[in-house]
């Protein structure tokens, strides 16, 4: 298969967003700060970098990639996760329930990866790469519930922090978008080379973007009454 | 089962987080006085946009020298206003209070568009007095 040039835009565009949040986060001395956000940008621009050359040299159908980007993938759906857990320390700091958020995360993680692989366990053809991809949905899945009770606390605490409102709400975008697709990708393997393959690069690009967007523009100290964003239909 | 499951409540929750999140940057223009500078130009004194003149500004903003650092919440802000748009159209005959709630929406766009064409003015009477203060 040969890549047209929205194919290496996207890719160009992602790794350079997902530099660019490192760099900034660096420049504002917030590297440790938002140390595993931090972590997560940095791997997801090593693997961006990766996937590139590992589709340069070994091609888009061999099995070199296939275990390349799911692996990878997995390692940053890990990473990721930390990074929720990272926000939910910063929305409950004052409570000092750190190491609470630390153990219930390692406990889902765990529960998650075995749920996973029970569910694969029963259709053993291609175990491994089954288990990524239903591991895949699952962890994108209680992402996206982990990210929409945050924002349940987000709204109970009234907490005003702009860039951390923010944060939450890229997080929650991407993570249903990517849980969506991937529940798509089990509903309609078909889709996969058509629709779904436009699909995960570009929601990729979303969450350095909305990311580069928030450090860049939303100061530290900037406050937001989250009242103004439920206002709802009258 | 469990795939659909998950899919439909994805696409629930996508849409929630992308509409709180660009109302989240629509809330921090909200704030913004405009000046009479930017009253003038569009030709509304009271400052009170309506909803159709989203278009009308995005026009003059793209009129303007870029900034650079405002494109990103510019076309994040217009797909959630054609979005509005669509959900706007198929909802008037059917539930006019989310009818009511999207025209609501579309005027705050309106303000955004208004508060980004007022900060790109800025920029350009900055750009031009700095190319006559080189000159000179």
């Amino acid at each position: 298969m040969q890549l047209g040039p929205l194919d290496y835009f996207v890719w160009s565009v992602g790794f350079l967003l997902e530099a660019y949040v490192v760099v900034c986060l660096a420049v504002h001395r917030d590297t440790f700060r938002y140390f595993s956000l931090n972590l997560y940008m940095l791997a997801a621009a090593l693997v961006t970098l990766g996937h590139y050359l590992t589709f340069h040299t070994y091609g888009y159908s061999s099995m070199q990639y296939r275990y390349f980007y799911y692996y990878s993938e997995s390692l940053l759906i890990v990473l990721i996760y930390f990074t929720v857990m990272e926000l939910y320390q910063h929305v409950f700091r004052e409570m000092k329930v750190s190491r609470y958020i630390r153990g219930t995360a390692a406990l889902l993680l765990i529960a998650t990866a075995f749920f996973s692989y029970a569910v694969v366990r029963q259709n053993k053809d291609h175990l491994t790469s089954r288990f990524v991809v239903e591991l895949g949905q699952n962890l994108y899945f209680v992402g996206v519930v982990l990210t929409y009770l945050l924002w349940g606390a987000v709204l109970k605490l009234r907490e005003t922090r702009t860039r951390l409102i923010q944060l939450i709400l890229a997080l929650g975008v991407y993570f249903s978008a990517t849980a969506g697709t991937y529940a798509l990708r089990n509903l309609f393997p078909g889709l996969q080379e058509s629709f779904l393959r436009w699909v995960p690069p570009l929601i990729g690009t979303w969450l350095p973007l909305a990311w580069a967007y928030t450090f860049s523009k939303v100061p530290e100290d900037a406050r937001l009454a989250t009242a103004r964003l439920l206002a709802r239909a009258r | 089962m469990i795939a659909a499951l998950i899919f439909v409540f994805s696409i629930a929750t996508f849409l929630q987080f992308f509409i709180w999140h660009c109302r989240s940057i629509l809330a921090s223009s909200r704030r913004v006085e405009l000046s009479d500078r930017v009253r003038e130009v569009t030709g509304v004194q009271d400052g009170s946009f309506g909803a159709e003149d989203f278009s009308r500004l995005l026009q003059l903003v793209r009129l303007c020298p870029e900034r650079g650092d405002d494109q990103g919440e510019i076309r994040a802000v217009g797909t959630y206003y054609s979005l509005l748009d669509v959900f706007g159209r198929l909802a008037r005959p059917a539930i006019p209070r989310v009818a009511a709630w999207t025209e609501r929406e579309r005027v705050n766009c309106s303000y955004f568009a208004a508060v980004a064409l007022d900060r790109r003015i800025s920029y350009s009477r900055d750009l031009f007095t700095q190319q006559i203060a080189d000159r000179l």
